[in-house]
């Protein structure tokens, strides 16, 4: 414990785009067929290092199978509010689940390069505690760590709907189900809230046995994915609106409230519209009657392509679709990032205007067809998909693996792990033709965290002023 | 400390001071009336939620000390009384000093119940006990040199210092705390908030310990 609070917390979202920059990067490496541990990479990303875009500290576990897919710090600003009651929490350990094994590992990070085991929770005591199973989503809040799981009770987790449950941020003992009352939620992906005014956000993409052994076609077609976001009164614990986005719209994903707590809106991000191959961002908001509404405001076009070029999934459809797998809100809620998985391309959108958001710029790298080589000559696998922002704004990190079974769907073969960066200044947005992350052989690469918090993990209780 | 402290108007000090010491203290709420007139970028807004946050420490204080009131008026065990209230301060103070642990159900306060929290924080954390021992010091003295008053003389007495202890050190808490979130929404700005906090929590458990150790000295003066 700090005797003052911990210099990364920040009251407000404009105060923490003025943090220091990251110099170090914590990326999540996982063996696909988990016949290796998977393991947290630790990123130099210091432009004046030696060692500059190189894994400068492997931490591998001591099981396979885990599967890493998101993770989160223990502490972050939302720990600024009295509200909350632990201000002197230290931002130190990351939360990393195996969405597979059901395990959560909290990594010590104080020293990143001895970043060191500090818990591991098995599955049985998850299980247990909660019913849950398939841990994924992390976020520091009021009554400690809330973590989604994707899975129920069961063998398949298919008993009993999935949901979020609590974890003491001291002890990390799992202290319970969130829910008190969770309507119609049956499926869950991620989560995010607004502290201060004490309303939560959660989305859905489908249940273990539509997911873990590849997408599942016929499900897809037949619109049995989530397409819900669900509206929580975050405190009590409660559903207050559940809003059908349309259940062409499959796999509504990402969430992402702006970051000035006093705007009262946010984003989804939807894989793919079953009508048209669209991928599609929702904007949702409170009207001035204090309703919760949502439409449409980004639909991304598939693009025209010979069956040759596509994979046997694909091939029927005559078409690439731009797959939205991954979204993230810069911290001045200026720009949202679009990873089109399917396509290749990282799009920037001007969200300035939630409700008119304007194409602002595009990278282009790997993609289903175009295969678009980095500008340093080197073959980006798969396509643009986790993606995190620098506190600042001027720097976008991706990775290129979705999931392991479904990368091996849109992209078969083993087509390497990356983690690339591109600039966000002088009204550009452009690749960093410098930084490019080699990972050991038989890896892939999932979520980034930047050292001291980023876009999609700190929660500000104070307004911008 | 000795004989100031123990003096009627040592003691006035103490609840005034200690009004001033939990206005000031972020953990009592004054970062959430800032909260406020920013979230609704108009002032009102801090000093409604001032009023909000003073209240509930005002009735908090009420609720802990009317018991303690009541019983110094009936029961002719007033020493006992004291040295017991003073041994309660000091456990609360140890038990705070040692577990360090933030009871989690405050957290499922919503955050418009403002009142409500402040009542809440102040009971657990124990701020509303830190003046058992100064009102029951208060309520002490007199009966000494007057000889004993009648019951219902004595209720009124004691009633009126109770009124007194917490409309005083309310006000105190209310200025310290207003004063610190106003200063901070008009003029310091947000970043006073992670410079100025520190961990009060030992600070505050030896706080109570220290009171409770006064509660003792006076009752035994007594």
């Amino acid at each position: 414990m700090n005797l003052r609070p911990d210099p990364t917390f920040y009251p407000s979202a404009k105060m923490a785009m003025e943090a220091p920059v990251e110099k170090l990067a914590f990326t999540l490496m996982l063996s696909p067929d988990g016949s290796q541990p998977d393991g947290l990479a630790v990123v130099d990303v210091d432009p004046t290092s030696e060692t500059y875009g190189q894994i400068v500290h492997s931490l591998m576990m001591p099981n396979k199978g885990d599967e890493f897919h998101h993770f989160g710090w223990n502490a972050c600003s939302s720990a600024l509010s009295p509200l909350t009651g632990h201000a002197f929490l230290e931002r130190r350990y990351l939360i990393i689940p195996g969405i597979r094994s059901s395990r959560i590992y909290v990594i010590d990070v104080k020293e990143p390069l001895k970043a060191k085991i500090h818990k591991i929770i098995e599955p049985e005591e998850l299980f247990a505690k909660t019913g849950y199973s398939r841990p994924h989503t992390i976020h520091c809040g009021p009554e400690g760590i809330y973590v989604s799981t994707l899975g129920g009770g069961g063998e398949d987790g298919t008993d009993g709907p999935p949901g979020i449950f609590i974890m003491d941020c001291e002890t990390f003992d799992i202290l319970g189900r969130y829910e008190m009352d969770r309507g119609i939620q049956d499926k869950h992906y991620d989560f995010w809230w607004n502290l201060p005014r004490d309303y939560m956000v959660s989305s859905e993409w489908g249940l273990p046995p539509q997911f873990e052994n590849g997408i599942v076609p016929e499900d897809l077609l037949s619109n049995k994915y989530g397409h819900t976001i669900h509206f929580w009164d975050l405190r009590g614990r409660k559903v207050t609106k559940s809003i059908d986005l349309g259940e062409n719209h499959q796999m509504a994903l990402e969430i992402r409230p702006a970051h000035d707590p006093v705007k009262e809106y946010g984003f989804c991000g939807v894989v793919v519209d079953t009508t048209n191959l669209q991928g599609a961002i929702f904007t949702w908001w409170r009207d001035d009657d204090g309703e919760w509404q949502a439409k449409k405001t980004i639909t991304i076009d598939p693009v025209p392509a010979d069956a040759d070029d596509l994979p046997e999934l694909l091939k029927g459809f005559g078409a690439c679709p731009p797959l939205v797998t991954d979204i993230d809100l810069s911290l001045d809620d200026k720009y949202l990032y679009v990873a089109c998985w399917g396509l290749g391309e990282m799009h920037q959108y001007d969200v300035s205007d939630p409700m008119n958001p304007k194409l602002a710029g595009k990278v282009e790298i790997g993609g289903i067809v175009k295969k678009t080589k980095h500008p340093n000559g080197k073959d980006f696998g798969y396509g643009p998909q986790m993606v995190e922002i620098s506190r600042d704004g001027k720097r976008v990190y991706w990775t290129n693996s979705l999931y392991s079974t479904w990368d091996d769907q849109f992209y078969p073969g083993d087509r390497g792990a990356a983690m690339v960066m591109a600039r966000n200044e002088g009204g550009k947005f452009e690749l960093d033709p410098d930084f490019w992350v080699e990972f050991p052989e038989g890896y892939r690469s999932h979520q980034i965290r930047l050292e001291g918090g980023d876009c999609s993990t700190d929660s500000f209780c104070y307004p911008n002023v | 400390m000795g004989d100031v402290m123990t003096t009627t108007a040592g003691l006035w000090l103490a609840v005034v001071l200690s009004g001033l010491y939990h206005g000031v203290n972020p953990g009592m709420g004054w970062p959430l009336a800032v909260s406020s007139a920013l979230m609704e970028s108009k002032p009102a807004a801090l000093f409604r939620a001032l009023g909000a946050l003073s209240l509930g420490h005002f009735l908090a204080m009420l609720l802990i000390l009317l018991p303690f009131s009541m019983l110094s008026s009936l029961l002719t065990y007033t020493e006992e009384l004291r040295w017991g209230a003073g041994l309660l301060v000091i456990g609360v103070g140890l038990y705070l000093l040692i577990t360090r642990r933030h009871p989690r159900f405050l957290a499922r306060v919503p955050p418009h119940r403002l009142a409500l929290w402040s009542f809440l924080v102040a009971i657990v954390h124990g701020a509303a006990l830190m003046l058992v021992p100064i009102y029951l010091g208060l309520c002490g003295p007199e009966e000494l040199e007057g000889g004993h008053l009648a019951a219902s003389e004595l209720f009124a007495r004691n009633a009126g210092i109770l009124a007194g202890v917490t409309l005083a050190h309310t006000g105190a808490m209310m200025i310290a705390g207003g004063g610190v979130a106003y200063a901070v929404y008009r003029w310091l700005g947000l970043t006073f908030l992670r410079k100025s906090w520190f961990d009060l929590e030992a600070v505050w458990a030896l706080s109570l310990i220290g009171v409770g150790v006064l509660g003792l000295a006076t009752a035994s003066h007594g």
